[in-house]
């Protein structure tokens, strides 16, 4: 990762790196080392085995059915917002590009506002939509997992809308233009021109959002409807003090490498169609979400 | 350029447009106008229930006033946790920007091999789970935990730290650990945009590394550094987890924790709006600071 030739060029600065590095991911490693623990210690290592994976009849992932539920439900949000996110945000962004005036200005304030939003301040907001509005209205906005969609959608729109747009902007409007003179209708050019042209952007945003999304706690604690409601990380802050056994661990260790093989994947879907273009270096950090 | 597409009809992008934005209305700006509607409504005595009160002509202060009026003086409760707040956030975030700098600055600038692989790694804690990670140091700070068998040396001697006991160290580091991605990818991508050919030119005329990088990389990339300290800053502001996990003790109080713990108190959701509006107001200013700085930057690509 850090080159000889590049650490002798600013040994400073590659120690640094090397240094947070290891910061950053050894504690990490650590955690998921210990899911393979042998005995019920977080701490003392007891040699390898799966028992906290599905060899313990009780408390593993496989048997436990709290922790089962906690994992499907987590993966159940991912695939669901995702399938709602993506279109949506895509959609606005192809709509808030071409369309000039103060109507889209807002829209687009509106957009960067939910990116920046502390995201307490809205899973509040619409907790109390839930609890105080359910007596005098009739909201979509109910404890469980439709809330829980509503919130985290609301507070993902702003990725696939700001990667489709960056995209669109380089794409700039003569293809499409061709596009209609050629004969294509206007839905034709979208169709057949402009979305395949923001692929890249799509993908990425889509990978963006299911890998934040499993990783949701603020939004899906407040609009949870009970412990069948409760994602992983909801288990593993209610648990987490109170002497777990390594099988949160596991639970953890499993979303976290779902999370890295869908960036894995999206990463490698994104590069074949980003390659005809030629621009990774600086689309890499567009793939990452920096917006 | 009157009219920047071509595509007929109109109406085609505002259709385009329309379910995000009327999606954004209904469950952005519509709850948040109910959480002023609570804060400025009244409570059912009898069900402690909050009653919101949707005119603003017949809105009541008083819930608002009794949070403003408890932050201050004898009876000033709120205060500590408020102050803590800026204390916690502002030290975290100053230490991100210390550990973040460096590593951005030697990804975007001095790395040459295994580049993509350095970014990879510097990204996957983006990946991982925030409370996968509290959840690592929480194994790791235990009283019999590794940090105090290194600090230790393996039990040589008996100063064993109670990490998680309420210490303010613990969740100012925890809050530093856990948002200091958030610093390196705005920092890096800015960094990575400066043209190399303005570097080597303080180079030709003289300059030595540390003065290129002091009279050109640093004011080219303050636009960066604001960025990425707003975007680690804001979510900070909310952060009540760090402090249940890493310490779960009042005396490592935030504004989080004074939100969470009235939210679920049945008769103090009034308080909770109140503390829910204070935030807002402390985040709009940087919220529109942020929010410019990309409007102009994208004026001025297009």
């Amino acid at each position: 990762m850090i080159a000889r030739s590049d650490f002798k060029k600013a040994p400073f600065l590659a120690s640094a790196t090397i240094l947070y590095l290891l910061w950053s991911l050894v504690p990490v490693l650590i955690a998921v080392a210990f899911s393979f623990n042998d005995s019920r210690s977080r701490t003392q290592w007891a040699g390898f085995s799966m028992r906290w994976y599905f060899g313990d009849p009780l408390r593993s992932v496989w048997h436990d059915d709290a922790l089962q539920t906690a994992l499907l439900h987590t993966f159940r949000l991912g695939i669901l917002v995702t399938l709602i996110t993506v279109p949506l945000g895509t959609l606005l962004a192809l709509g808030l590009d071409r369309w000039r005036g103060r109507l889209p200005a807002g829209a687009n304030f509106l957009v960067l506002l939910s990116f920046v939003l502390p995201e307490v301040l809205l899973a509040v907001a619409l907790l109390f939509v839930a609890t105080t509005l359910a007596s005098t209205l009739t909201t979509p906005v109910q404890l469980g997992t439709m809330g829980q969609v509503i919130g985290l959608v609301t507070f993902q729109l702003s990725y696939p809308v700001i990667l489709v747009r960056a995209r669109l902007l380089t794409i700039g409007k003569h293809y499409e233009e061709a596009a209609v003179d050629l004969g294509a209708s206007p839905m034709t050019a979208i169709r057949r021109v402009l979305l395949p042209m923001t692929a890249p952007a799509i993908i990425a945003s889509a990978v963006l959002v299911f890998a934040d999304v499993i990783d949701n706690f603020v939004l899906v604690r407040y609009l949870s409807g009970g412990s069948s409601t409760e994602p992983v990380s909801v288990k593993i802050y209610n648990t987490a003090r109170a002497a777990p056994t390594p099988a949160l661990n596991a639970v953890a260790t499993l979303v976290l490498v779902a999370s890295l093989l869908a960036v894995t994947l999206g990463y490698f879907a994104w590069r074949r169609y980003a390659r005809r273009e030629g621009d990774t270096a600086q689309s890499l950090s567009a793939f990452t979400g920096e917006a | 350029m009157a009219d920047r597409s071509s595509l007929k009809p109109r109406w085609l992008w505002p259709a385009l447009a329309a379910p995000g934005g009327v999606w954004l209305l209904c469950f952005l700006v519509a709850p948040m106008y109910v959480v002023l509607a609570i804060l400025f409504g009244t409570i059912d005595p009898i069900l402690r229930r909050p009653v919101p009160v949707w005119n603003p002509v017949d809105w009541d202060p008083t819930q608002f006033n009794y949070v403003v009026s408890h932050i201050w003086g004898d009876d000033g409760f709120f205060g500590p946790a408020l102050v803590r707040t800026g204390l916690y956030v502002g030290i975290a975030s100053t230490l991100c920007l210390v550990i973040a700098y460096p590593v951005a600055y030697y990804a975007a600038r001095i790395a040459t091999k295994r580049k993509g692989l350095l970014l990879a790694a510097l990204i996957a804690p983006f990946w991982i789970s925030y409370m996968m990670r509290m959840l690592a140091w929480v194994n790791l700070l235990q009283n019999d935990g590794w940090v105090n068998a290194v600090i230790t040396l393996g039990g040589l001697w008996d100063t064993e730290v109670d990490w998680l006991g309420g210490r303010a160290v613990t969740v100012v580091l925890g809050l530093t650990y856990g948002y200091v991605p958030y610093m390196i990818l705005p920092l890096y991508a800015g960094l990575d945009r400066i043209p190399a050919s303005m570097l080597e030119a303080g180079r030709d005329l003289g300059a030595s590394r540390f003065q290129t990088w002091r009279r050109v990389t640093w004011p080219m990339s303050r636009p960066a550094v604001v960025a990425a300290i707003i975007l680690t800053c804001l979510p900070m502001l909310g952060d009540y987890f760090t402090s249940d996990l890493l310490s779960g003790n009042p005396r490592t109080s935030m504004v989080g924790n004074l939100i969470n713990s009235a939210v679920l108190t049945p008769g103090q959701t009034g308080q909770a709006a109140a503390f829910v509006v204070l935030v807002l107001l402390v985040s709009l200013f940087p919220m529109g600071l942020y929010v410019r700085a990309n409007r102009d930057g994208e004026e001025t690509r297009t």
